[in-house]
């Protein structure tokens, strides 16, 4: 009998090309995203050392960082945006890659269209030239972000070369209270761990709150896997999964479903698995969160006070918080709820999927965006804002003042033309509040798409407890 | 890649903890589809005020503007994947940085790029912090073959490295030239996971 192994442990052995004495593995690639900001140069270099992509059918490419969420028939009015999006689509055509264009409705953020059309499956290993890859972990895939370099080396080859990580594993135990979602536990266990926690392992989640998770509320928990320094995140697949999988255009058909689903099942960690780090976290301890600072551990309960300089645990920490409350414009002891915000930004791979549409919907109906709030929300894809059409989310959007967009990355990293000014307060329903992340001089402040629609509605910072 | 050997250098103090690559090279300068001039937007943010006037910062200063060693804070690097900040860091001629720890995906871009990422003690760190705030006066020498850092005042430290990381950047070697060496493991696996694994 083996050793019990973790999901992450039969993921890797599974995947192993080629082993070396120091451990060093080739690792096999199942899958791989391409979007158009971490690509070109990694095209390029296959067309100077005349190499060709080795598994076009195993690649799917999508324009999302750059791409304008309004006015798209008009075309791309930034140059340089324009190149890079032009240029995915040629180095697609040249090389015989799939490409989901500006225009194609299934388009949409690169790990937002993976999970949609089936092409994220449990067991796979999956990369991407972008960070947030971690978020295909919800479907028990190990995914990763990686540089423009192993870009082009998986374009090359379907393999990386690596080394296995770490094991840790994070139980939420119990259940959430109401009006406590994905987001928030997510967000309180980097404020638990800290952002550079994760550094070298790979998380499992695990627990009763993490199973009763929708297959959309895992993939935020395992997209911010990244915010606490993880390179992925993994939640064992279970009938949740497969039932969010069946169906879908790539996912497996009818003869290969049920061999599919057997070996889906034999994944989950065995019992007695040894992980080198645990962390149990109580489901009980999390109220809606919100971070104040310019790191995602900087973050609190709504209920919370932004800290002092003095609250730091050594001289290094106390530093950063002081630079954090400059660059925000916060005052140590301010009540968070006291924080008034200038712009709502409801969106991205962590946030973006029809769920938390529905759940901004729900605060939203009958009520009225604050008059002195910008609120934009920006559907995940050309796909998820179909079907929150054909619910009439955007009716319910619209009556309430909200700005309803075209699918993209947007203002998560503000490298198109949404973004904030100097001073500018946002909401965020993003994944990171780094100086400068939503535009120069901007202050973003992230948590769930329900509290950002009661943000947007108060004009501050607010409990969404009490909007239910 | 070009290769690393050993340098020696000036080495330049950036003494803030979580800088993430966003900081390091900010969205707009992403825009390129080179891997080349991205020395303009090193630090963009750090460096320049938001009518983008040179402000005071370090790698700008007479004693620092040719530092090839950057001594920093706790989780350099993390955040974004983009390759961007390796690319920058090497076109200000950045070849060695040093901190108490490194965010992984960024650490393992340095290594595709011909720059050492050296994690070390925050106690020696801090030594190496002193040293380099004593500008031009204070030359760093970095060997990697005996992994090893000599500072201004005689003093040695040692580092770890990963053998194969090792290797391949004493040698400069090209990872995709050493995988296609084992096109035929690949074929190999492939053939087995077609007949295991149909759906794939």
């Amino acid at each position: 009998m083996s050793n019990p192994r973790t999901l992450f442990d039969k993921i890797w052995d599974n995947h192993v090309v080629h082993r070396q004495d120091d451990g060093t593995c080739l690792l096999y690639i199942d899958r791989h995203l391409v979007h158009e900001v971490t690509s070109p140069q990694a095209f390029e270099g296959l067309r100077m050392t005349g190499r060709k992509v080795r598994r076009p059918e195993n690649t799917l490419a999508v324009p999302d960082h750059n791409v304008p969420t309004s006015g798209r028939a008009q075309g791309i009015a930034d140059e340089e945006s324009r190149i890079q999006v032009e240029t995915l689509s040629r180095n697609c055509e040249e090389f015989g890659v799939q490409l989901f264009g500006m225009n194609d409705i299934r388009q949409g953020v690169v790990h937002i269209i993976g999970p949609e059309q089936g092409f994220t499956l449990p067991g796979m290993t999956i990369v991407c030239g972008d960070s947030h890859t971690a978020t295909h972990g919800a479907f028990g895939s190990l995914a990763f972000g990686i540089g423009t370099s192993e870009v082009e080396h998986v374009l090359a080859t379907q393999t990386l070369i690596q080394k296995p990580a770490k094991n840790m594993r994070i139980t939420v135990e119990g259940d959430l209270l109401p009006g406590v979602t994905a987001k928030d536990m997510i967000l309180h266990i980097i404020g638990v761990i800290g952002t550079a926690g994760g550094t070298g392992y790979v998380i499992e989640y695990a627990g009763e709150a993490m199973r009763k998770l929708s297959m959309e509320g895992r993939m935020t928990i395992c997209n911010m896997s990244i915010e606490a320094g993880a390179r992925a995140g993994l939640i064992a697949p279970d009938e949740t999964t497969f039932e969010y999988i069946k169906g879908r255009p790539l996912a497996p058909k009818a003869g290969n479903w049920e061999q599919a689903v057997a070996y889906w099942k034999t994944l989950p960690s065995d019992a007695g698995a040894k992980y080198d780090k645990e962390i149990i976290v109580k489901a009980a301890d999390i109220e809606p969160q919100v971070t104040w600072g310019t790191s995602p551990e900087d973050v609190v309960g709504i209920s919370a006070f932004v800290p002092a300089p003095s609250d730091g645990r050594d001289a290094n920490k106390k530093s950063a918080i002081e630079r954090s409350l400059d660059y925000m414009g916060l005052k140590a002891g301010q009540r968070v709820q006291d924080i008034t915000i200038d712009k709502v930004f409801i969106g991205s791979c962590t946030n973006g999927r029809i769920e938390d549409l529905r759940e901004v919907a729900r605060i939203a109906k009958g009520r009225k965006v604050a008059e002195s709030v910008y609120a934009m929300i920006v559907p995940g894809s050309g796909l998820v804002k179909l079907q929150a059409e054909e619910e009439g989310l955007d009716e319910i959007f619209t009556a309430a003042g909200f700005d309803w967009r075209e699918p993209g990355c947007s203002m998560c990293l503000a490298m198109n033309a949404d973004r904030l000014s100097p001073g500018e307060r946002c909401a965020s329903t993003s994944n990171r509040n780094f100086e400068g992340r939503q535009g120069r001089g901007g202050r973003t402040h992230l948590l769930s798409p329900a509290m950002a629609a009661a943000a947007a509605i108060a004009g501050h910072l607010v409990d969404v407890r009490d909007y239910e | 890649m070009e290769k690393f050997t050993s340098l020696t250098s000036v080495a330049a103090p950036l003494p803030l903890v979580n800088i993430d690559t966003d900081m390091i090279i900010p969205k707009q300068f992403l825009k390129t589809v080179k891997r080349t001039g991205l020395k303009a937007g090193l630090f963009y943010e750090l460096r320049t005020d938001e009518q983008g006037n040179p402000k005071d910062f370090v790698l700008d200063e007479p004693a620092y503007k040719d530092a090839k060693i950057l001594v920093t804070g706790d989780n350099f690097g993390c955040g974004s994947s983009r390759e961007h900040a390796p690319w920058a860091l090497l076109d200000q001629g950045i070849r060695c940085v040093i901190a108490p720890s490194f965010a992984d995906i960024f650490y393992n871009n340095c290594f595709k790029n011909g720059i050492l990422p050296i994690a070390l003690p925050q106690e020696q760190v801090d030594m190496l912090m002193d040293d380099a705030r004593r500008g031009s006066n204070a030359v760093v020498s970095v060997d990697l073959e005996s992994q090893e850092i000599k500072g201004p005042d005689g003093g040695t430290i040692t580092f770890e490295v990963d053998a194969h990381r090792k290797h391949c950047l004493l040698n400069g070697l090209d990872d995709i030239g050493l995988t296609f060496e084992k096109a035929e493991h690949i074929d190999q696996f492939e053939a087995k996971r077609k007949a295991t694994q149909p759906w794939l």
